[in-house]
């Protein structure tokens, strides 16, 4: 299989949110990691919005506080008294 | 399909053990606590009601998750809720990496790496509800849930060109608030502390 064609930073940095994302077709994907596999600042630039979004994606878990837990096992509860409604 | 007690234990049992998730994407989307935990509350009933449409059980995170934003979303429009009409689709050209980059900030070897070490929980949430409701709710859709581009474009119908757009905005703005709320806190006068390992 035949290389990729070499990608500039500019077009690296346009695609980079689809690449993180994974929403790239399998070619540009390859170009994207290629580039990043010898471009120093693209990869930093990556890393950090790679990180950023792991951040942010973290913040879709909540403790739970103990007056929500009651009311969801109450909820529960009635849902097993009369599993049909 | 008649119910069994194994059936009800099982669902009680998912729904415990997804509810860190159900209320995180709850408060994102909903912002405020009691409105969270009605929306947390209300997509619980529902996925109990709806529970046969699951063929595959591995799954309930994912489909119970998808059950509170359709519900989120449905509210929304039945309150006429309407996308904030201002000038901001326009592509985002902010970037936080670039601005951690100025030369003011070099005498940290690794900038962006010491921004993210000190960057706080409340911080990135306070930015996230700050930002437009359109963008705010791409942006969780996107990077919070981590669902797919058409995904979104589906639940929010949409152009798949709008939800990428509507995603860069977004992120832009996020990252610029970022900046201004580091900048406020007084990022130019901080000194490194304990620099972090990195690759």
């Amino acid at each position: 299989m035949s290389d990729p064609m070499p990608i500039s930073c500019d077009e690296a940095l346009r695609l980079l949110a689809a690449y993180l994302d994974d929403e790239l077709h399998a070619g540009a994907q390859e170009g994207v990691e290629r580039h990043l596999e010898v471009c120093r600042s693209c990869f930093s630039r990556a890393e950090f919005e790679r990180r950023l979004k792991g951040e942010i994606h973290r913040l879709g878990r909540e403790e739970i506080p103990p007056s929500f837990e009651q009311r969801v096992r109450a909820l529960l509860g009635s849902f097993t008294t009369d599993p049909q409604t | 399909m008649a119910e069994t007690a194994d059936d009800r234990a099982w669902f009680e049992r998912s729904v415990l053990s997804v509810l860190p998730e159900l209320l995180g994407t709850a408060r994102r989307l909903a912002k405020h606590r009691e409105d969270a935990e009605d929306l947390a509350a209300e997509a619980i009933s529902r996925a109990w009601l709806h529970r046969d449409s699951l063929r595959e059980r591995d799954r309930f995170a994912g489909w119970i998750l998808r059950i509170l934003t359709n519900l989120f979303l449905s509210r929304r429009r039945a309150e006429g809720a309407r996308p904030e009409e201002t000038d901001l689709e326009d592509e985002a050209e902010f970037s936080l990496f670039e601005r951690l980059h100025q030369p003011f900030l070099l005498w940290w070897s690794s900038p962006e790496q010491e921004f993210l070490d000190r960057l706080l929980r409340e911080d990135l949430v306070r930015a996230i509800d700050a930002l437009p409701e359109r963008f705010r709710i791409v942006v969780v859709l996107a990077d919070v849930q981590g669902l797919a581009y058409a995904e979104i474009a589906g639940s929010l119908g949409v152009p798949i060109g709008t939800v990428r757009s509507r995603l860069a905005r977004g992120r832009a703005l996020l990252q610029q608030a970022l900046w201004e709320q580091a900048c406020d806190a007084g990022l130019r006068h901080h000194r490194s502390e304990g620099r972090p390992e990195h690759a």
